[in-house]
């Protein structure tokens, strides 16, 4: 339905789906001017940067694909018609994230497929059995995890109504976070993403396995392994957060 | 549009915009801009949340600098925490000044979805005078609430560079007040497609698109390579965060700073001359429906 009424305003359709893709490859063009200026940065190379770029993008792409709409429950909750919701036989969940869905929400993970082909070509890798699992483990463990990160975050809006834009840091600006290699940041930060929001087990520890890179914070190898345990546990913490804003939620009173 | 509204009785009309006093559209305007500022100042949750993200986005931005200038020192001009302030600078400017839109475009699409647009064509109030108040209150409402706290984490945690003299921080307003008028002049324009496209939605998207690449807040335009970089610099994008960040950074000084003035002054008038002329085909174009 959503679609549907999108689509009657074809020329506007268009224009947004042409300039979203175009705005989420701003972020890889700005990589790009950088590194006519450097060969590498914090000891990495532009295909490196593009694998980074392409698994992030894509499992924040796929995510917000499947739950984005999520973000939307703080006007729901506003407006009182979260309500209407709660009252049908379906999860609400699920259909705060079905509500909503978009196809223009495809550009972005369509352009990061397109970068992360051109990495893999470009790149040159010891392809070992491992390797070549963890590139698809790591896709779907990322856009779990991010998953768990939207709905995580959008839980607060129950307690916290304008909290949308606090989900923002961590979904937009965690991805934007694991577009640069580990070693430019902080370790405090790097660390920050292991141990606390696991956004590290995204892209940047299964990233050191497949591209064989010194891990800045010398982590036991086996957390490069470990993004399946970092997305399950994220979304047990996500689900326990949503349930638990579920039984705060009191109603508009409309 | 003249002959297609209905009527109403003359004695229900508001005042005409000439028969009110000397000096009272100027309070009309500041009111109007008053307004907008303490519209914006109840959404505290939502500001401070929307402080937070500029922070972290400063955070990440800064590092990846700092990385670039690590390995290129003195690129483009700038030092290491000239490049680092940059971030934190233009941080500050992102919502100020609306490089992704927004402010009055909201309410301005809203109005063109409900038919309201109608009803303030026919106000006696200038319809772009009204909305570019009501973005100046709400400009001056972001600076303070979504720039000082991210220029502050940055100046805390990182190697800044603040202005040294002290009426660098003046001039730094002014411009980032014609920043906003040269923002506002490009918005009001997406805003009017809506008159013809119905819908300025998608206008506004690919805006965004251009506004983040050339008003710097990506990367400094002098890191632009070739045309592109002979390009950018020229653009009424660069009036938006590039001008105003090198003012901040005293990079533009004495006659450079009136260059950097008048340029923004100069796309401020140009974008201000264009909004009025496609306003006035606009309204001859509208046709209400209804009585």
């Amino acid at each position: 339905m959503w679609t549907r009424a999108i689509m009657s305003y074809r020329a506007s359709f268009v224009l947004m789906l042409g300039a979203n893709v175009v705005v989420t490859f701003l972020d890889f063009a700005v990589v790009i001017l950088m590194f006519r200026h450097t060969d590498t940065l914090g000891g990495w190379t532009l295909p490196e940067l593009g694998f980074l770029y392409g698994t992030s993008t894509l499992a924040l792409g796929m995510a917000n694909l499947f739950v984005g709409s999520i973000d939307a429950l703080g006007e729901r909750i506003r407006a009182g018609t979260l309500d209407t919701m709660l009252v049908r036989p379906a999860p609400a969940l699920a259909q705060l994230c079905a509500e909503r869905f978009s196809l223009r929400r495809l550009g972005r993970p369509v352009q990061a497929v397109a970068v992360l082909a051109w990495a893999l070509a470009a790149l040159d890798v010891h392809w070992t059995w491992d390797r070549v699992l963890l590139v698809p483990v790591l896709l779907v463990c990322g856009t779990l995890i991010f998953a768990a990160v939207f709905i995580g975050f959008a839980s607060l809006q129950f307690w916290w109504g304008e909290a949308k834009e606090l989900q923002n840091s961590f979904t937009y600006g965690g991805a934007t976070l694991l577009h640069y290699p580990p070693t430019v940041f902080a370790k405090e930060l790097v660390a920050g993403v292991v141990f606390g929001v696991p956004l590290a087990f995204v892209n940047w520890l299964p990233a050191l396995r497949i591209l064989d890179k010194p891990d800045p914070l010398g982590l036991p190898a086996a957390f490069q392994f470990a993004s399946p345990l970092a997305a399950a546990i994220g979304l047990a913490v996500a689900g326990l957060a949503w349930r638990a804003g579920l039984r705060a939620y009191r109603g508009a009173g409309s | 549009m003249r002959n297609a509204v209905p009527v109403a009785p003359r004695a229900t009309h508001p005042p005409d915009p000439d028969d009110t006093p000397a000096g009272g559209a100027p309070r009309l305007y500041l009111a109007v801009a008053r307004g907008a500022f303490r519209r914006f100042s109840t959404y505290r949750a939502a500001t401070l949340a929307g402080a937070f993200t500029n922070t972290v986005f400063g955070f990440i931005l800064a590092y990846t600098f700092l990385a670039l200038w690590q390995a290129r020192p003195g690129l483009g001009g700038y030092d290491q925490s000239a490049a680092v302030t940059y971030i934190w600078v233009s941080q500050a400017l992102l919502v100020t000044v609306a490089v992704w839109g927004g402010g009055f475009q909201d309410d301005v699409q809203e109005r063109f979805r409900s038919g309201d647009i109608a009803i303030d064509l026919y106000r006696p109030v200038d319809f772009q005078g009204w909305w570019m108040a009501t973005d100046l209150g709400r400009a001056g409402f972001h600076l303070l609430a979504r720039g000082a706290p991210p220029l502050l984490a940055g100046s805390l945690v990182f190697h800044t560079r603040m202005p040294e003299s002290p009426l660098t921080w003046a001039f730094f307003l002014v411009s980032v007040l014609l920043a906003v008028v040269v923002s506002f002049g490009l918005r009001f324009l997406v805003s009017l497609t809506g008159f013809w496209l119905h819908d300025s939605e998608g206008v506004r998207a690919v805006m965004l698109v251009v506004a983040m690449f050339f008003s710097g807040m990506l990367l400094p335009l002098a890191l632009f390579p070739g045309l592109l970089g002979d390009l950018a610099p020229v653009l009424p994008w660069a009036a938006l965060v590039q001008v105003p960040t090198d003012v901040f950074l005293e990079r533009s000084t004495g006659t450079g700073l009136l260059g950097a003035f008048g340029f923004q002054l100069a796309w401020a008038v140009l974008l201000l001359a264009a909004g009025r002329l496609v306003q006035l085909l606009a309204t001859r174009k509208v046709v209400v429906q209804g009585g």
